[in-house]
């Protein structure tokens, strides 16, 4: 169903403002989900004890989180202000409640990938030993804000008057958590032997498996802003991502228990498939702000209808 | 008049905001029936304010060469042409040069120039528009001439046509979704009940660019602070008027009470309906709506979208709820999966 193609506008232009976030903020949302998706991963393998899963996925997380706050600080306009971040603790703001989720993950992750960095040598003297106590504890505590640190940014994106992504509000963080759990489980198996990394192939695959049905309800569910969702580079970027999450999903159970090579493709197209959603879902966005169509159309109808139902009443 | 109009006391928003004897909420009401399109508002709020050059470009949006609301057009006059019956009765136009209106034929050109501009066209009001590909060919749309629509026609060719001009502004809403989403408290409501941009707090983050749902804030580039009216903060608090009211010569500005100016924009509207002429509408007005009303009303002669303006805005905060229990659902979820997988590794490994 097409919509009107006469819905009144002032000369095309568009009513709202494009987001000024450019591909590093899309980049963040890959990179924070897989900090927390790879958190997890690994404070449940130092639980289990097994030991390669757990280095490779604190180091993981680490440089993922490192990533994370490059790319943040990068897109302010004024970077040298970032920690203005920290004056005030506002609920009513998604970002100012990741920026406080954020601190409260970081220096747990940091702890743990400090000691994994730690040489062999060292590791016996007791300031070594002090930092394995400190961190085991304040590396759980990491895995305890990580659930919040892989979804808050669907809060981020659904509390805004963008029409690709405000009307997406109720699927978007199952999208964003199933990604994030796919990503991180896919970087374990990418970097630790298939022996030990059975619990990042189950991490994933529930993750791969819930991105695909979340992502396929938030489509049914959808409007008029289908379209900046299935056009240009979004629609692209969606298509190839689902296409990489099921593949990687089938690897994951067919195939990744095997094989070593098996593990790293199928972690790969994961990797990849949640990667290319957060940048297919960021572009939707931002396209839906450029066409005065998404915004107006929406409204003018909820009016229509609520003319109707007074009428009725009345 | 609602009861629940009656009880909220003029500086209810104020107080509401921690102000313990603040001065009444103030605002604008913009009475387009009588905007003549001078843009005077537009040069005094540029130069009380220093709100630099947003970039000398022809759009050919009939006389309105700012295009939005932006960093750096913080009054924007809008002007639409209208090829519109008038009725049987005498219009009034006879030996005017009326129409045709160049707009279907302006539309076309411009539509496809902000379809390829980075931002959709929402960049305007804060840089100009790119030139078009294509070495920036030289296009004639007709405008803007010192030449009437229609002037060098007979009076054959006249049809009947209508200009709506609009100075549109920040509507400083009851519930401003930028002023929710900033994370560094930079913008804040003031005693007047007006909401402000500290410019030595805010970071640049942009999330209020893409939380007002009309398009009003943006980050000026090479600045990166996010920059939109202040309803002349300075002045008010030296008991004077906001620059663009000031300089307004038809009053189609009005700055007072809001309280007061709700009062006038009822009694112009039903002036307005009484003269035959029941297409003006008021915008902002309603303390019900998705916003809870505007501090800057407006009175308009089409529907909002026609001005660019959304026609029933929802401030993104009223979903917080909403989101926030759907994010909690699904960072359950995410905790559950993970807790699963290795819990069933340790049950598998003691089988």
């Amino acid at each position: 169903m097409g919509p009107p193609a006469d819905a009144a506008s002032y000369y095309g232009r568009p009513v709202l403002k494009a987001p000024v976030w450019e591909w590093g903020t899309a980049a963040y949302l890959f990179t924070g989900g897989l900090a927390a998706g790879t958190a997890v991963v690994a404070a449940g393998a130092d639980l289990v004890g097994a030991d390669r899963l757990r280095r490779a996925c604190w180091l993981g997380s680490f440089g993922a989180l490192l990533t994370s706050v490059g790319l943040l600080i990068d897109d302010l306009g004024r970077p040298e202000r970032f920690h203005h971040m920290l004056r005030v603790a506002k609920p009513t703001s998604p970002m100012s409640m990741g920026t406080w989720l954020l601190t409260a993950f970081g220096p747990g992750v940091g702890a743990a990938a400090l000691w994994e960095l730690l040489p062999v040598r060292w590791r016996s003297s007791w300031p070594a030993r002090l930092l394995r106590r400190l961190s085991r504890v304040v590396g759980l505590t990491s895995a305890v804000t990580a659930p919040g640190v892989a979804t808050y940014t669907a809060a981020l994106l659904a509390q805004t008057a963008v029409p690709g992504w405000n009307e997406v509000r109720g699927e978007l963080p199952f999208v964003f958590a199933g990604s994030a759990a796919a990503s991180g489980g896919g970087f374990g198996m990418l970097a630790a032997p298939p022996a030990e990394a059975r619990p990042a192939r189950v991490f994933a695959a529930v993750g791969a498996a819930g991105e695909l049905v979340a992502s396929r309800v938030m489509e049914q569910r959808m409007g008029l802003i289908r379209e900046v969702y299935h056009q240009g580079a979004a629609g692209r970027r969606r298509r190839a991502a689902e296409l990489l999450t099921l593949a990687g999903l089938a690897g994951t159970v067919l195939a990744a228990g095997r094989s070593r090579a098996g593990a790293a493709a199928s972690g790969i197209a994961l990797l990849t498939g949640s990667a290319l959603q957060r940048f297919g879902i960021f572009e939707a966005g931002v396209a839906s702000t450029k066409d005065p169509r998404y915004t107006v159309v929406p409204q003018r109808e909820r009016l229509d209808a609520a003319a109707r139902g007074a009428g009725l009443s009345g | 008049m609602t009861s629940r109009e009656l009880a909220a006391p003029p500086d209810a928003l104020a107080r509401a905001n921690g102000y313990e004897a603040p001065p009444p909420r103030v605002g604008f009401f913009t009475d387009t029936s009588v905007c003549i399109g001078c843009k005077a508002c537009e040069v005094a709020c540029k130069e009380w304010n220093h709100v630099p050059d947003d970039g000398l470009d022809l759009l050919g949006m009939s006389f309105d060469n700012t295009g939005m609301l932006g960093a750096n057009s913080w009054r924007h006059v809008a002007f639409v042409e209208q090829q519109r019956p008038l009725g049987n009765q005498d219009p009034g136009l006879t030996g005017l040069p009326t129409g045709p209106s160049g707009l279907d034929h302006t539309s076309e050109v411009v539509e496809a120039r902000l379809r390829t501009a980075p931002r959709g066209g929402s960049e305007l009001g804060t840089t100009p528009l790119p030139t078009a590909p294509g070495g920036g060919a030289v296009q004639d749309l007709g405008m803007p001439t010192f030449s009437r629509p229609g002037e060098g026609s007979g009076p054959e060719s006249r049809t009947d046509f209508r200009w709506l001009m609009e100075s549109d502004v920040c509507k400083h809403c009851t519930e401003a979704g930028c002023l929710d989403v900033c994370p560094t408290g930079a913008l804040f409501r003031t005693e007047f009940g007006t909401v402000v941009v500290q410019q030595d707090i805010c970071n640049g983050c942009g999330y209020c660019v893409s939380a007002c749902p009309y398009g009003v804030i943006d980050r000026r580039p090479g600045d990166g602070r996010a920059q939109k009216c202040t309803l002349c903060y300075d002045r008010l608090h030296d008991g004077g008027q906001p620059a663009c009211a000031k300089a307004c010569p038809t009053e189609s500005i009005q700055f007072g009470e809001l309280d007061e100016l709700r009062e006038r924009a009822d009694r112009r509207l039903a002036e307005l309906h009484g003269q035959g002429v029941p297409e003006a509408q008021l915008y902002g007005r309603d303390p019900d709506d998705g916003v809870g009303g505007h501090g800057a009303l407006f009175l308009l002669l089409d529907q909002p979208e026609v001005y660019g303006l959304p026609p029933a805005p929802v401030v993104p905060t009223r979903f917080a709820p909403q989101i926030w229990r759907r994010v909690g659902a699904a960072a359950a979820a995410f905790a559950l999966a993970a807790v699963g997988a290795f819990g069933s590794v340790v049950i598998g490994d003691r089988r």
